[in-house]
C-alpha cells in the first residue's frame, strides 16, 4: 500500500482545522469525537500561561473517556442543561502551522478564534488560541491534543457547556 | 424589615420564606449583620507566604486584603485608603513590600494598617488632622483568626469567639490538615471561579442534599456508568469512574452516609463514609503516612472519610480531596463561587493531582457535574418568583422537637443541616440588630 503520509500538505492541515471547528459549530459530535486518538487530551487551562496542567487545577484536561462522556451527556435525553440546547459558533483566523513534520506524521497548528456559545436569551463570546497537535496514521489526520487557552482564563464565568 | 422579629418570622421550623433567596432588603441586611457576626473565611497563609505578600477578597460585600505583616502574622484590612476611599489593592494577590502605598495621592501604610507617611504633611498642620479619627489607618476587621493555616476574620470587633462559634466542626479541617505527613497544607494554583445567578445559600444548601445527585446528574453520572460498562468494565476504573459514578449511588446509600449536625448552622454529610471512601490508593502515601503518625494513627486519619462539611455562613471543605469551596455573595441572585485545592505538604504529587482533577470534573465553569447543579439552582432562583406559595419547603426527616444547640447525628438524608442553617441564620441576622428602631434597607 502507498504511503499517503508524504502527500500531507500544508491545506489539508489546514483544512483540518476548520472542519473540526465545523463540526462543533454543527452539532456533530460523533464525528468530531472520531477525529481524536484514544490517547488525546483536551485542555484548557485555568491559569494565564498555566505549565502543569495535573497538580494544579485546569478548566478541563479530558481523557477519551471524558470526551465521549461529554459528547453522550450533550446528546443524552436527561440532561436538563441542555434543554433548549446551547449552540456555538467559532470563527477562526487562518491556522499558523508550527510544526510540519510529514515524514514523522507530525502536525501542529496556532489558531486564533472567537468562540460564540448561546443559550435562551444568554450568549457569550470568548477569545480563544488553540493549539492542536496533529498526527497522520495511513494518510488519515487525526487529533492527538487540543489545547485551548482562553484570553480571559482567570475571570469568573457562568456556564460553558459546549467546547471551544 | 429589619425588626428581628420580622427575621425569626422567616423560618418556621420545616419551612423558610422565599424571601431569603430573592429579597434585595434581605441580602443587604445579610451583609450587615450576618457575614459581620460570624466568623468568614478569607483565605489560606500560603497564599502570603512572605512577608508583604498580600492577597485579596471579600467577606460578605466588604473587599478586603489580608497580608502577611513584617512579624509574620496576618492582617486582614478593609481595601479602602482613609483618605479618599481609593481601593488600596485591585490585583488580586501581589507583594507590596513593607508598606501598601495609595495610587491616588501616596499615602502609606504599614501592612498592619497603621498609617505611615503623607505627602506635603505641612498642609494638615493645625486643622485638627492628627484628632480625626477616621484618617489614623486602613481599618483591620474585627478579628482574625489562623486555624492550622486557614485564615477566618469577623468584621465587627465584639461577638462570638471562633472557638465557640465552630467547636468540634474544626474537626473536618483537623483532618484535611492532618493528611499532610508534615502536617501543613499549602495551596496549589488559584481557585476556579464560576459565577452563579442564584443566592448563595441555595449552594449551601446543596452541598449536605443527598437527594440530588442521582436525580440532577443522572445526565453526567449515570451516562459515565452505562459507557464503563459498554466498554466491558476495565481495569483500572478511568478516573471519572472514581469520581464521577458514585454520584449514581442509589438512595439507600446516602441515607447510611449519615449527617453530623453541629450548634452555629455547621455540620456535615458522610459521617459513617461517603462517596469518597472507594478511591483508589495512591502508592507511597500511606507509608509516609505511617513515618509521619505511626501505623495507627494514619489509618484513623485516613479512615475518617467525610463528605462536606458546611463551616457556616458560606464554605464547604473536603477533608478527603484537600478541598474549599467559598461561596461568595455578590447580589440576592448572583454568587462566586471560588474552589481552592490544597497540596498536602510531604505527600507523593498524585494526591493533590486526584484533588486538582475532582475540582476541574466537578466545580469548573466547564464541568459537566457543575452544569447540571447550576441549572437547578438558577432555575430555582427564577421559580420562586412565582406565588403559588410563600415557603421553601426543608421538611424531610423533620421532628419538632429538634435542638440545633447541640451536635447531633442523622440519617443521612435528613434536611436537619439546611434547618441547623437556618436556625444559625436567624441568631447571626438577629445577634445585634437594635430593636428599638427599625432599621433602614
Amino acid at each position: 500500500m502507498e504511503d499517503m503520509t508524504q502527500q500531507i500538505t500544508r491545506d489539508d492541515i489546514i483544512d483540518f482545522i476548520y472542519q473540526e471547528a465545523r463540526m462543533l459549530d454543527e452539532g456533530r459530535y460523533d464525528e468530531w469525537l472520531s477525529l481524536w486518538l484514544e490517547s488525546g487530551i483536551y485542555w484548557m487551562p485555568l491559569d494565564y500561561k498555566q505549565s502543569d496542567p495535573i497538580n494544579a487545577t485546569s478548566l478541563l484536561y479530558e481523557d477519551h473517556f471524558m470526551l465521549r462522556l461529554r459528547v453522550e451527556r450533550l446528546n443524552g435525553d436527561r440532561t436538563f442543561s441542555q434543554k433548549p440546547k446551547s449552540r456555538c459558533h467559532h470563527v477562526l483566523q487562518r491556522p499558523f502551522v508550527d510544526i510540519f513534520e510529514p515524514n514523522e506524521g507530525h502536525f501542529q497548528t496556532n489558531t486564533s478564534m472567537h468562540y460564540i456559545e448561546t443559550r435562551l436569551d444568554e450568549q457569550i463570546l470568548l477569545a480563544l488560541t488553540v493549539t492542536h497537535d496533529l498526527k497522520a496514521e495511513d494518510g488519515k489526520l487525526q487529533l492527538a491534543g487540543k489545547k485551548v487557552e482562553l484570553l480571559n482564563s482567570d475571570a469568573a464565568f457562568g456556564n460553558i457547556q459546549l467546547l471551544p | 424589615m429589619g425588626n428581628s422579629d420580622d427575621i425569626r418570622a422567616l423560618f418556621q421550623g420545616y419551612q423558610v420564606h422565599r424571601d431569603v433567596y430573592i429579597s434585595n432588603d434581605i441580602y443587604k441586611l445579610e451583609m450587615k449583620h450576618l457575614f459581620a457576626n460570624t466568623w468568614v473565611f478569607v483565605g489560606h497563609d500560603s497564599q502570603t507566604p512572605q512577608k508583604g505578600d498580600y492577597y485579596t477578597t471579600q467577606i460578605g460585600d466588604q473587599s478586603v486584603i489580608m497580608v502577611r505583616h513584617t512579624d509574620d502574622q496576618i492582617h486582614v484590612l478593609l481595601n479602602r485608603c482613609p483618605h479618599k476611599g481609593t481601593k488600596i489593592a485591585i490585583d488580586r494577590s501581589g507583594n507590596t513590600g513593607k508598606f501598601f502605598r495609595c495610587p491616588y495621592h501616596a499615602w502609606s501604610f504599614k501592612t498592619d494598617g497603621c498609617l505611615l507617611a503623607i505627602p506635603l504633611k505641612k498642609g494638615y498642620q493645625d486643622t485638627g488632622f492628627e484628632n480625626n479619627q477616621n484618617t489614623k489607618r486602613m481599618t483591620p476587621v474585627g478579628a482574625v483568626k489562623n486555624y492550622r493555616g486557614f485564615i477566618f476574620a469577623r468584621l465587627n470587633p465584639e461577638g462570638i469567639g471562633f472557638d465557640e462559634f465552630f467547636g468540634d466542626s474544626l474537626s473536618t479541617l483537623d483532618n484535611m490538615v492532618d493528611r499532610a505527613p508534615q502536617g501543613r497544607l499549602e495551596v496549589a494554583g488559584p481557585p476556579l471561579r464560576y459565577m452563579h445567578r442564584c443566592n448563595w445559600k441555595m449552594l449551601l444548601e446543596n452541598q449536605t442534599d443527598t437527594c440530588h445527585p442521582m436525580v440532577a446528574h443522572e445526565s453526567s453520572a449515570g451516562t459515565a456508568i452505562k459507557i464503563y460498562e459498554e466498554m466491558g468494565s476495565p481495569s483500572p476504573r478511568p478516573p471519572a469512574m472514581q469520581i464521577i459514578a458514585p454520584f449514581m449511588s442509589p438512595y439507600e446509600f446516602f441515607e447510611g452516609m449519615g449527617i453530623r449536625t453541629w450548634p452555629n448552622g455547621h455540620g456535615h454529610t458522610g459521617v459513617n463514609m461517603s462517596i469518597h471512601s472507594d478511591y483508589d490508593a495512591i502508592p507511597g502515601y500511606f507509608e509516609a503516612m505511617c513515618d509521619a503518625y505511626g501505623e495507627e494513627k494514619a489509618k484513623a486519619i485516613l479512615d475518617d472519610n467525610r463528605h462536606n462539611t458546611i463551616y457556616f455562613p458560606n464554605i464547604m471543605a473536603k477533608g478527603p480531596l484537600q478541598q474549599i469551596r467559598n461561596f461568595i455573595p455578590l447580589a440576592a441572585d448572583k454568587t462566586l463561587v471560588e474552589s481552592w485545592v490544597y497540596r498536602l505538604v510531604g505527600a507523593p504529587d498524585q494526591l493533590v493531582a486526584m484533588s486538582s482533577m475532582y475540582n476541574r470534573m466537578i466545580n469548573a465553569p466547564t464541568s459537566i457535574v457543575g452544569h447540571d447543579d447550576l441549572e437547578m439552582y438558577e432555575r430555582a432562583q427564577e421559580g420562586l418568583g412565582a406565588n403559588s406559595s410563600d415557603w421553601v419547603n426543608l421538611q424531610r426527616l423533620y421532628a419538632e422537637d429538634e435542638d440545633y444547640s447541640t451536635e447531633a447525628v442523622e440519617n443521612g438524608t435528613t434536611e436537619r443541616q439546611m434547618r441547623n442553617q437556618f436556625d444559625a441564620w436567624v441568631k447571626f441576622m438577629t445577634y445585634d440588630m437594635d430593636d428599638t428602631t427599625a432599621e433602614q434597607t
